[in-house]
């Protein structure tokens, strides 16, 4: 029995989410692999073979690989996946996007956004918006799993794993990438900042957005959140929405201004250690969630709060 | 070209579930049941791309009890051409509904087939991307924009930090996320001429698929809830509570 974990990547360096991936890895009590699939990819590699817990580090290198296309990378874990009993991805974009396929073409089930690790074969993981938790048994001979990474805390580093490289996977020629455009941001990324403050369509426009929640973010070192409806009024890109179509979230402070706290917003934030509202609706949702509940307008509130901080 | 585009009845998005007392699921015994928001997306730009003139046929499809046929009727009154559905009691898990769809990609061959990115009951996000792999299709999931030219579909994907496109070969399969449409409301005049659409009732075993469920839910429980917060007067003593109680700042 032998765990896989299948490594999120920018080329040069590991995602974060990679590290709780192998933390829930570690949990399953087996040895932990870690595959890293890339194009120029051997920062990367480095990277993994730190990580504590890591016993070994699969590095494939190739063209095929440069872009994470779901096709390739699929076949490059279908190419090792005998070996392994679980196979783990972290519930990113890019690991929803691979591991339902690999998951297929072993004809098993997927287990998806994992929280906890019962057993070797028993899951917890949120359902209907994280508005029940079901626990789930799985009588596969593979796990394939997707990791909630606020569901685990970030394995450490200090680890000294051995390198071994792989053949990389032909080009399926099928899909082929055309072009990325990244939104810039200076900011700790969002699914990893300690603190968040994040607007609602209570800001009215994507001027004043900026504006009020700039300084704040500034002043705390915070990464910007947004809700759904501020996304939708083009208040604020859509890499910044934080909600259940949006990105998980659990910092240690999340200050929500001017938004209402529907089910699809909260199910993005509520695991949060500190929640922050400021609403100036009494009747508001996100007040019955809120640790500390501030009945004001947000346009006095925040500038009031940045000057006090 | 032809687009299948399954839809999937689930708990309607407003309502707020309540787990049972015996912790076997949730209580959907009287609740409200719509169409999967991000199926409606998917409806929507297949019916979109036809009136662009990019696809001939739109067939929706819909697997599950007796009733996932009202879904099928909002997808025509919507604008799909007719209906399939899969007819079954049995709890089916992705797995098992990419099974089916397998099966009538198969036999319909469709230039596409256009999914939602995941169903708001079961929180899975798997349904197209194992699909993808059943039919050895290639798979641009969380699609925001998707243009057909020829035999290539570029299609744009909503991914971490930003957006992404990609070239896929025809046949495909796109599943949707939230901005890449909005789709038009039904009008009675559609209802009514929905009602006179073609629907097909097929079973699993037709189809010649196993849909045992794979996972055994052993339990459903509420999440741990917070403890009741406070109201805080002004933004001082917000700032006095943030650094000496609750030691975050």
């Amino acid at each position: 029995m032998t765990t896989l974990v299948i490594a999120e990547h920018d080329h040069a360096s590991l995602k974060g989410a990679t590290l709780n991936t192998v933390t829930a890895a570690t949990q399953l009590g087996a040895e932990v692999h870690v595959l890293v699939a890339g194009h120029n990819a051997g920062a990367a590699a480095q990277a993994a073979a730190q990580i504590a817990g890591v016993a070994k580090v699969l590095h494939a290198d190739g063209e095929s690989l440069a872009h994470g296309l779901a096709e390739n990378v699929a076949a490059q874990v279908l190419a090792i996946a005998g070996q392994y009993s679980h196979i783990l991805f972290p519930a990113t974009a890019s690991g929803k996007n691979v591991a339902p396929r690999v998951a297929a073409q072993l004809d098993v089930a997927q287990i998806s956004d994992i929280t906890k690790v019962v057993s070797a074969d028993t899951f917890e993981r949120p359902i209907y918006a994280g508005n029940a938790i079901a626990t789930v048994q799985s009588a596969d001979p593979v796990k394939v799993i997707t990791v909630r990474s606020t569901g685990f805390d970030a394995a450490a580093l200090g680890g000294s794993a051995a390198i071994e490289t792989q053949a990389a996977a032909a080009d399926s020629g099928k899909s082929s990438f055309v072009k990325s455009e990244i939104a810039k941001s200076e900011r700790p990324e969002l699914t990893a900042a300690k603190i968040i403050v994040s607007g609602g369509r209570a800001l009215g426009s994507a001027e004043k957005f900026n504006e009020v929640m700039t300084p704040l973010a500034d002043k705390l070192g915070a990464a910007i959140g947004a809700s759904r409806a501020a996304v939708d009024a083009g208040y604020a890109p859509n890499d910044l929405q934080v909600g259940q179509t949006g990105k998980i979230v659990a910092p240690q402070l999340y200050i929500a201004a001017g938004i209402s706290g529907a089910i699809q917003h909260l199910a993005g934030m509520k695991d949060s250690k500190v929640i922050v509202a400021i609403n100036k609706d009494p009747e508001a949702p996100i007040f019955s969630v809120a640790d500390y509940s501030l009945e004001a307008d947000l346009f006095t509130a925040v500038p009031e709060l940045v000057k006090a901080l | 070209m032809k687009i299948l585009v399954p839809v999937k009845r689930v708990v309607d998005y407003n309502v707020k579930v309540r787990v049972k007392a015996d912790g076997t699921g949730v209580d959907i015994a009287n609740v409200k049941m719509s169409m999967n928001p991000f199926d409606e997306i998917a409806v929507e730009e297949a019916v979109r791309l036809k009136e662009k003139g990019a696809a001939t046929e739109v067939i929706a499809v819909s697997c599950g009890v007796a009733q996932c046929q009202e879904t099928l009727r909002t997808a025509m009154a919507i604008g799909a051409d007719r209906a399939i559905h899969v007819e079954t009691d049995v709890e089916l898990q992705p797995l098992a509904v990419a099974k089916l769809l397998a099966a009538l990609v198969a036999k319909e061959q469709p230039g596409l087939v256009i999914l939602g990115k995941q169903a708001i009951d079961d929180d899975a996000n798997q349904t197209g991307q194992m699909l993808a792999a059943l039919t050895q299709l290639p798979q641009a999931t969380f699609a925001s924009k998707v243009e057909v030219a020829g035999n290539n579909a570029e299609v744009t994907r909503e991914i971490d930090g930003g957006l992404e496109t990609l070239s896929v070969t025809l046949p495909a399969i796109v599943t949707t996320d939230l901005r890449l449409n909005e789709p038009r409301y039904v009008t009675l005049p559609n209802i009514m001429k929905a009602k006179k659409k073609p629907l097909e009732n097929v079973k699993p075993e037709d189809l010649g698929v196993d849909v045992t469920p794979r996972l055994k839910t052993l339990k459903v429980a509420e999440p741990a809830g917070r403890k009741a917060g406070i109201k805080v007067p002004d933004v001082a003593t917000l700032v006095d509570k943030l650094k000496n109680e609750a030691k975050v700042l």
